[in-house]
């Protein structure tokens, strides 16, 4: 279970990212945000977000068109 | 910063805005929002057409005159206005209100929005002085927290800046 959830569904490019951001700062050191989305986007774009930040993409997924991303907060 | 890599630092992006309507208002408001939430230090220097994005009243417009690559999607297919249509009074406005429809329906962020997240992700705005006496436009006009400057401010910021973009 996330320690918080982000449902940035029916949202464009770049505001899921944006909205994560803004959202993890909610999260304790090390606890987890999970993001909904339905930007095809957000899959290439949730991975360079963790790379450049730091931020560790725990896990994604797609089911139904609704993409899921699991990031841990670690920067 | 260190010493080896010239002064630079490696999370920094500045972007020169120079355009203003609403098509064009969008890339440096995406990257630069984008930018400073992976962490990056931002500056956007708006000159000449872009300065009005600094305005506290945005009214952008978008022309579908001289711009071939402006392909609407309508009725399944894309449409492109031939010119002597395009410059007929009223179309501007028609075709800035579709955009803007068209932003919506897609859940793309107005430019209003983008720009509220720019300041309170604390990306610098600078607008150029020159600009603002040749346009005629007082400090007052802009909205708040913008910096006033000129081209030696901006070199001065992108000679450290590892990215520098021109929109």
């Amino acid at each position: 279970m996330a320690d918080k959830t982000l449902d940035a569904k029916g949202l464009n490019c770049p505001l899921p990212i944006l909205k994560a951001k803004k959202a993890l700062k909610e999260v304790p050191a090390g606890g987890t945000l999970e993001i909904l989305a339905t930007d095809p986007g957000s899959v290439a774009d949730f991975q360079a977000f963790s790379r450049t930040t730091g931020n560790e993409l725990v896990e994604h997924s797609e089911e139904g068109g609704v993409y899921r991303f699991l990031l841990r907060k670690t920067a | 910063m260190s010493e080896e890599n010239g002064g630079i630092n490696p999370n920094s992006m500045t972007i020169i805005v120079t355009k203003g309507s609403l098509d064009w208002a969008y890339p440096p408001f995406i990257l630069s929002t984008t930018a400073a939430a992976m962490g990056l230090d931002v500056a956007l220097f708006f000159t000449f057409y872009g300065l009005p994005l600094l305005l506290k009243d945005l009214n952008l417009q978008v022309t579908p005159l001289g711009n071939a690559a402006m392909k609407m999607p309508m009725m399944g297919g894309h449409m492109v206005m031939p010119n002597l249509m395009a410059a007929i009074p009223g179309v501007d406005a028609m075709a800035s209100k579709m955009m803007k429809n068209l932003i919506k329906k897609k859940g793309v962020a107005s430019i209003e929005e983008l720009r509220e997240l720019a300041v309170e992700a604390d990306v610098r705005m600078i607008a150029c002085q020159m600009t603002m006496d040749l346009f005629e436009y007082s400090k007052d006009d802009m909205i708040e927290g913008i910096e006033i400057g000129g081209a030696a401010t901006y070199i001065e910021i992108a000679s450290k800046s590892h990215i520098n973009l021109f929109v």
